[in-house]
């Protein structure tokens, strides 16, 4: 039942804001109510229990075993934790909406409500359906409020989603196709249990492991697929680019830990190289070109495209530790960036600017903001103490120990020690970032902007709280998950 | 219980009393007619739920080998007499653009006739979903098409209006005459033209092929026009842009189901061979990439929905290749929905602006409810999920995939791409741009119902499938039967 209220609060919420309620008031209820909810789901979570909780089930097609089913498991859960932390400081930093204030505060419910449905679905159909659910909102959002190029940015995500999300649709029918007559469904639960009775052939594997990594990769921005997301976050709303950035985008990881995984082993093998080869493109070739960006939101944005290449890695390791740490990062990239593209939309408010040749000593009049961005700088870099940090430990370590052996480095170790440069790239273009806009000398025209207001302190420490929560006790979430790759990887490798 | 054809025959029994009462009733409201067909249809769709269950069809002689009540075409009859009931509810909205374009004593002159003549159409269709016999397909099929000469020149004072009556007449009477040389060629060939004893004939090693599959191809021309495949769709758009919208909507529909009602039901003796099914290939792939290509650069909605409707015979056919007459049906059913629910809110709309993409500028902000319905239309359109044009596309691509039609997949994916870019074209004009006048757009309180009706329609059978799958369920295992 809470997970019933945590999903459709939002969708409702919504429904009402288009009737005509308060849009902003209403909106901040049902994200706060949402997150009570989440946390009250987290802490009656039976972390004992193995498999789902909080299920919920609605037959819809006996033919095509197809039902609405929803229900949690750690990983789901810690995903649901996300959105409706990020929702709630999304919504909360909007600041004044010029047009349609209505509509607006209707989009980012019905993109939060899409992601949670896509994490808490049991069943593939609804899966890939809510996913699809944000399409639109997404396309108003940044067509009408965004700035900048807005229009060929919200053609090409536009575009780009929906063409990935198709071949993922085929990727999925593919997989419901190739079990056998009798283990044929939607339902998660049914399909991993058939997987693991070793009912998926391996080449039908590698062809599905293929659809899958195109079209959840085109989802998440998989370097050669990246191009649509640094034009799209920095073109849409601020709230709109904390809440696709930092969740949204988090579906297509999400997709390839929950089927990939468990179901295609043998595909993962099998594609394991063509995964490092275009990870590092995330890493080390997007990372170079965010270096050379000259506007705070496009460094912003490409950075997140970047740090996808980190979660890709350690799903790529094959081994639990490393598998953990790519969900963990999944979570505290998702704190980051939503907290460095509420700042930016700070700035962006008062100078109506983000070259960062125009920016510069705001630390002066904006300090709480520089205080927040710095600190969420600091934790995109992975400083300690950050849950970044924990998260990619893990990841680097569970990925150089994936063929590790005394004969030499294998592509995995290389791979990894790659990857450890990609921390230096993203020291390099941040604290860059940083200096540009909030240190050094500020030109005039800047010299009575106000800083952010007090209430949006409440926010941003939310998201601060918890990546150093998570920074300080990685443990609570690492028992969260494990349970859910326990049965298909192991900790050796 | 009712014996099946008495549907027809009510149907046609109530397009003559309203051309009647039409022509003694001179005082009477134009619109009352238009009602009183509504309310009729009504009734006759109840009635399709009392249907006496047709004798069984093997070896039967007489009228009952050529006209079947099989589940198929029951379903069919009820999509026919929704897609009507939705025409001349359309059409009620349109009435006042015909009066404009009419010479005649009263203001009301012409509208009688505009409000019958879906009805004999409506009968032939009917018909047509029951049509087991050449012959008989050939009968309906025609009775369909007399029909529409006259509803597509309507409003015969509009030039564009009467360069689509031509060039549908022309090209509608070519494509007749290529679907009765089909049909001699395969009866020359076997000597029969009742579908279900082609079969057994042409199972029969000693028989030719060669002249049957000829005929066969001839067919497929026929009904390619019918159903709007290329390369036989030269026709679709200006006729599309010319006709009284509401009749352009029934083009786009009624037309189009029963073409691949007679599709699905001529392919079952002929499928077996494979000629005719790389040649189904080819047809679907083309549809699938010219119309989603010539759609792309449209800025006029009629148009745009011209070639969308050329594209989504694109992916019907797909199903038709795949064998999946379930999928096909249930694609039918959302394109019923979501195309009449787009061509409700044009109507309106296009009273007070006009029919180009750029005339729905900003129309969030002048109606919202007629946007939002728009909305609704072109993302199931596109095929969003949760609605019921995505699981239309969804059960097409699934049978796709099992019969490994690899081509026709990748076509799909790329032009399902092309979609998107088109029909968010009319979300982006409704949504992103600034309107030129901001003068609310009044809507009937009927229009409204139906509308809302629509949208629920098309999110309901987007969620729950179940109650269409069901009657399509039932068909299969007739179809399953059938085939030998």
């Amino acid at each position: 039942m809470i997970l019933l209220f945590i999903l459709f609060c939002p969708l409702l919420a919504a429904a009402l804001i288009l009737l005509g309620t308060p849009a902003r008031a209403t909106a901040l209820w049902a994200a706060g109510l949402d997150l009570a909810a989440t946390l009250l789901a987290f802490w009656g979570f039976d972390r004992a229990h193995k498999g789902f909780s909080y299920i919920t089930s609605m037959p819809i097609s006996a033919d095509w075993r197809l039902s609405f089913t929803i229900g949690l498991d750690g990983l789901s859960l810690m995903m649901v934790l996300l959105t409706a932390i990020v929702l709630l400081a999304a919504i909360w930093f909007a600041g004044q909406i010029q047009q349609h204030e209505h509509a607006f505060y209707a989009c980012l419910l019905l993109i939060a409500a899409g992601a949670i449905g896509a994490f808490a679905s049991l069943d593939l159909f609804f899966f890939y359906a809510f996913h699809e659910l944000a399409l639109i909102p997404t396309f108003l959002l940044i067509g009408i409020w965004g700035s900048g190029n807005r229009y060929a940015a919200a053609w090409k995500i536009t575009i780009y989603l929906a063409t990935g999300s198709f071949i993922l649709l085929l990727g999925l029918i593919m997989l419901y196709r190739s079990v056998p007559e009798a283990a044929r469904s939607f339902d998660l639960r049914v399909l991993q249990s058939a997987a693991s009775a070793g009912q998926i052939p391996a080449a039908a594997q590698h062809q599905i492991y293929l659809l899958l990594l195109i079209g959840f990769g085109i989802l998440i921005s998989l370097f050669p697929f990246h191009t649509w997301a640094p034009e799209a976050y920095a073109s849409a709303p601020a709230p709109a680019a904390m809440l696709h950035a930092g969740v949204l985008k988090k579906f297509g990881l999400y997709g390839l830990l929950r089927i990939a995984i468990p179901m295609l082993p043998e595909g993962q093998r099998h594609w394991a190289w063509l995964l490092i080869i275009l990870l590092l493109g995330n890493i080390i070739y997007v990372g170079l070109v965010t270096i050379a960006q000259k506007r705070l939101d496009w460094i912003l944005g490409y950075s997140s495209v970047m740090h996808m290449g980190y979660i890709f890695l350690g799903i790529a390791s094959g081994n639990l530790v490393g598998t953990n740490g790519a969900a963990i990062l999944m979570f505290a990239h998702g704190l980051s960036i939503a907290l460095l593209f509420a700042i930016a939309g700070q700035v962006r408010e008062r100078t109506g600017s983000l070259l960062l040749s125009d920016l510069g000593g705001l630390a002066k009049t904006m300090p709480i903001a520089s205080f927040v961005f710095g600190l969420g700088a600091f934790a995109a870099i992975g400083l300690p103490g950050f849950a970044n940090f924990s998260a990619e430990v893990m990841v680097f370590f569970g990925a150089f120990r994936n063929g590790a052996g005394m004969d030499g480095f294998h592509i995995f170790q290389i791979a990894t020690v790659l990857a450890l440069w990609g921390v230096v790239i993203s020291a390099v273009y941040m604290l860059r970032a940083y200096r540009a806009t909030f240190l050094g000398s500020m030109p005039e025209r800047w010299a009575a902007v106000p800083d952010m207001r007090s209430t949006l302190r409440v926010p941003a420490a939310l998201l601060l709280v918890a990546l150093l929560w998570v920074g300080f006790s990685p443990q609570t979430f690492v028992r969260l998950i494990a349970p859910t790759f326990r049965p298909y990887l192991s900790a050796e490798k | 219980m009712i014996d099946a054809p008495k549907l027809e025959i009510a149907v046609v029994a109530l397009g003559l009393i309203i051309l009647l009462v039409e022509a003694f009733a001179k005082t009477l409201d134009k619109r009352a007619l238009a009602i009183a067909g509504l309310v009729g249809l009504g009734a006759v769709l109840v009635a399709t739920f009392f249907v006496a269950p047709a004798p069984p069809t093997a070896g039967v002689a007489g009228f009952w080998s050529f006209y079947t009540a099989d589940p198929m075409a029951i379903f069919f009859k009820r999509f026919a007499l929704v897609t009507t009931m939705l025409v001349l509810i359309l059409m009620i909205e349109y009435a006042p653009v015909v009066r404009q374009s009419i010479h005649g004593a009263t203001h009301q002159s012409g509208l009688g006739e505009f409000f019958a003549l879906p009805l004999f159409t409506c009968a032939g269709l009917m018909w047509m979903a029951s049509a087991t016999d050449f012959i008989m397909i050939f009968v309906s099929l025609e009775l369909v098409t007399m029909s529409f000469y006259g509803l597509v020149a309507f409003t015969r004072r509009n030039p564009l209006t009467l360069e689509a009556g031509v060039k549908y007449l022309i090209l509608s009477a070519l494509s007749t005459g290529f679907l009765v040389y089909g049909i001699t060629w395969i009866f020359g060939a076997t000597g029969e033209t009742n579908l279900a004893r082609i079969a057994p004939v042409l199972a029969n090693p000693d028989v030719q092929r060669v002249p049957a599959l000829f005929g066969m191809a001839l067919v497929l021309v026929a009904l390619g026009f019918k159903i709007a495949a290329v390369p036989f769709q030269i026709w679709v758009p200006d006729v599309y842009e010319g006709a009284p919208t509401p009749v352009t909507a029934y083009l786009s529909v009624g037309s189009k189901a029963a073409g691949f009602v007679v599709l699905l039901r001529v392919l079952q003796p002929f499928l077996m061979l494979p000629q005719i099914e790389r040649l189904l290939v080819g047809l679907a792939a083309l549809t699938l990439i010219y119309g989603n290509l010539a759609a792309i650069p449209q800025t006029n909605l009629k148009r745009l929905l011209a070639y969308s409707s050329i594209a989504h015979a694109g992916y019907l056919l797909v199903g038709v290749v795949s064998l999946a007459g379930p999928a096909v049906g249930f694609y039918l059913v959302s394109y019923l929905l979501m195309t009449m629910l787009s061509f409700a809110v044009l109507i309106v709309v296009s009273k007070q602006t006009g029919d180009r993409i750029e005339d729905f500028n900003g129309l969030a902000r002048r109606s919202p409810f007629l946007s939002f319905a728009m909305l609704i239309a072109m993302a199931s359109l596109a095929g969003i999920p949760l609605t019921a044009g995505f699981l239309g596309k969804f059960f097409v691509f699934d049978a796709a995939v099992r019969q490994h039609q690899t081509m026709l997949i990748v076509v799909g994916v790329i032009t399902v791409a092309c979609g998107f870019y088109y029909y968010f074209k009319v979300i982006r004009a409704m949504y992103w741009e600034a309107p030129l006048s901001t003068a609310a757009i009044p809507l009937s309180g009927l229009s409204r119902v139906t509308m809302i009706t629509l949208m629920a329609a098309i999110v309901f059978l987007g969620v729950y499938p179940e109650p269409i799958l069901k009657s399509l369920r039932a068909q299969t295992t007739a179809v399953a039967a059938s085939v030998p």
